[in-house]
């Protein structure tokens, strides 16, 4: 898949789809044995090693249940800071909690329970391999998800 | 499964300039070796294996070690296992020794890290371009579940680091030795809310050796029981850092796993113990421990700490040696360094820190995989 401004690649193959209208639907997979849904979809149910997993398409909106802000860019990220990271859980699937990175970094603009929707976020993939190897010039944007609140 | 610690030695934790991973760990071994009776240079050593623990000491860490100590010929085993690298290289020393497979083992744990956030391999390129694996943040949601869950404050997170830090003050082998207040623990900076700087431990640098022996001797200390145990899987908390998690309230935590193994082997409860260290990574993680080791009922955090119960003074200290907070986090060493604490409150040589009638304690590390080990020590 080519890269560019208008179409960046996706963070990682297989997370996710994007739809005509901008959006991301995150994609995972259920195992009936186990009953639990997980992602990123995975070869075998990670709950219980079941071979029964079939792909599922998780809900676009949840509740958030954990948030906090990552003022420090960890080792190997590139992109913006302060950044949001949470914990949401998504509807449709009532045990199933994803982790991700959050629109809105503030805390304090945060409440338990809050509603949010998935959205598509940018961040940049550096080819940098080791530690302390810094940003490489020919860092490329690309596709990630992010859960955003629902505009009220 | 009977086996012995019948020396102990240890190497500073901090900040050593050009001293190699190699050059600390030689000097903590060679103490352990002292303080057992069994160094001997120039002689055929007696020691019939090594487990060195070490999650960033590179190819063939411990023979760099025994190599410096001119000792080698014995099997040696790098032993990586996260944070609970030193106690998972114990655990096999046990069972080598209590099996009779031989007569002294020696463990050693290395390191020298990086500062700042641990990078590490655990992590797949792609989860750190996405700004999906840094460890305090997973600290920090946790932290929050935790203060939600068991009626706990920032505050009462800043008493941890105070009691800790206390500790420190007279552990020569610590890298912060100052005594600090509620208020300048809340006053360092965020580094990820509800987690303050001074919450978090520093990983650093330093070594630990302890030997395994088979026979007792007057100054010997029982490994009553050790377990290392895995996470199961679906708590998107754990130190597994998974991306989804289910509903975790029936999924008994690793560090809940091996301490259940180790109070069984060891024939006791969590009441009967006298003096704990365990993993304070984050402040936060160390009231965790508390009611996953069975020290108190999930949600009692915040009467122990009103108590002083857990302080020095109190009835069952806890991280008498400053803890993590105190010593920093030399990983493959950090295990041990808590072993090695523990063995001098038991045969009382714990100078001022010592907990006074102190036979049975208890060595907590949690950590990346998720990997919990648990000691009990008894003398």
């Amino acid at each position: 898949m080519s890269s560019d401004a208008e179409h960046p690649e996706p963070l990682h193959p297989g997370l996710f789809r994007i739809d005509g209208d901008g959006r991301i639907t995150l994609l995972g997979g259920r195992s009936e044995h186990s009953g639990q849904s997980h992602f990123p979809r995975q070869e075998l149910c990670p709950y219980s090693g079941a071979d029964d997993v079939v792909d599922i398409e998780l809900a676009r909106t949840g509740t958030l249940v954990g948030w906090t802000t990552v003022n420090i860019a960890p080792p190997g990220y590139f992109g913006v800071v302060p950044y949001g990271l949470g914990i949401v859980e998504l509807d449709g699937a009532p045990t199933l909690k994803i982790i991700g990175r959050l629109t809105v970094a503030d805390v304090d603009a945060w409440n338990e329970g809050d509603p949010v929707v998935v959205v598509a976020d940018v961040v940049s993939r550096s080819a940098e391999t080791g530690p302390g190897a810094g940003p490489d010039p020919s860092a490329t944007d690309v596709v990630t998800w992010a859960f955003a609140p629902v505009s009220s | 499964m009977t086996a012995y610690v019948s020396g102990v030695g240890i190497h500073p934790f901090g900040r050593f300039g050009e001293l190699t991973a190699t050059q600390m760990g030689a000097t903590a071994a060679r103490r352990a070796l002292e303080d057992a009776g069994l160094w001997r240079p120039g002689e055929r050593t007696v020691i019939g294996g090594v487990f060195c623990g070490t999650a960033y000491g590179g190819v063939a860490a411990g023979h760099r070690v025994m190599g410096a100590l001119g000792m080698t010929g014995m099997a040696i085993i790098d032993v990586e296992a996260g944070c609970a690298s030193g106690g998972a290289a114990l655990a096999l020393a046990r069972t080598a020794v209590g099996s009779g497979q031989m007569e002294h083992a020696l463990v050693v744990g290395i390191e020298k890290m990086p500062a700042g956030i641990i990078r590490s391999s655990f992590f797949a390129p792609w989860q750190e371009a996405g700004g999906l694996t840094p460890a305090p943040a997973f600290f920090a949601l946790r932290a929050q579940r935790l203060l939600r869950e068991a009626g706990l404050t920032k505050e009462h997170l800043a008493a941890v680091v105070v009691k800790n830090r206390a500790n420190g003050v007279s552990n020569p082998n610590a890298m912060f030795r100052t005594a600090v207040t509620v208020e300048q623990v809340l006053a360092s900076r965020v580094i990820c809310e509800p987690l303050h700087l001074w919450m978090l431990c520093s990983p650093n640098e330093g070594a630990a050796a302890v030997v395994v022996s088979r026979d007792r001797t007057s100054r010997s200390i029982e490994i009553a029981g050790i377990s290392l145990r895995s996470h199961l899987p679906g708590n998107i908390l754990g130190e597994d850092s998974p991306l989804c998690g289910i509903d975790d309230t029936g999924i008994t935590p690793p560090s809940t796993l091996a301490a259940t193994d180790a109070y069984e082997q060891a024939g006791i409860g969590p009441g009967d113990l006298h003096v704990v260290e365990c993993q304070d990574t984050d402040a936060a993680r160390e009231l965790l421990a508390w009611s996953e080791l069975g020290l108190c009922a999930p949600g009692q955090q915040a009467q122990l700490l009103e108590e002083g119960a857990t302080e020095l003074a109190g009835r069952l200290p806890v991280n008498p040696s400053g803890g993590l907070l105190s010593k920093g986090e030399p990983l493959g060493a950090s295990a041990v360094g808590q072993v090695v604490e523990i063995c001098h409150h038991l045969r009382h040589e714990a100078g001022e820190r010592q907990i006074n009638g102190a036979r049975v304690g208890l060595a907590h590390v949690i950590g990346r995989g998720a990997n919990a080990c648990v000691t009990i020590l008894r003398n």
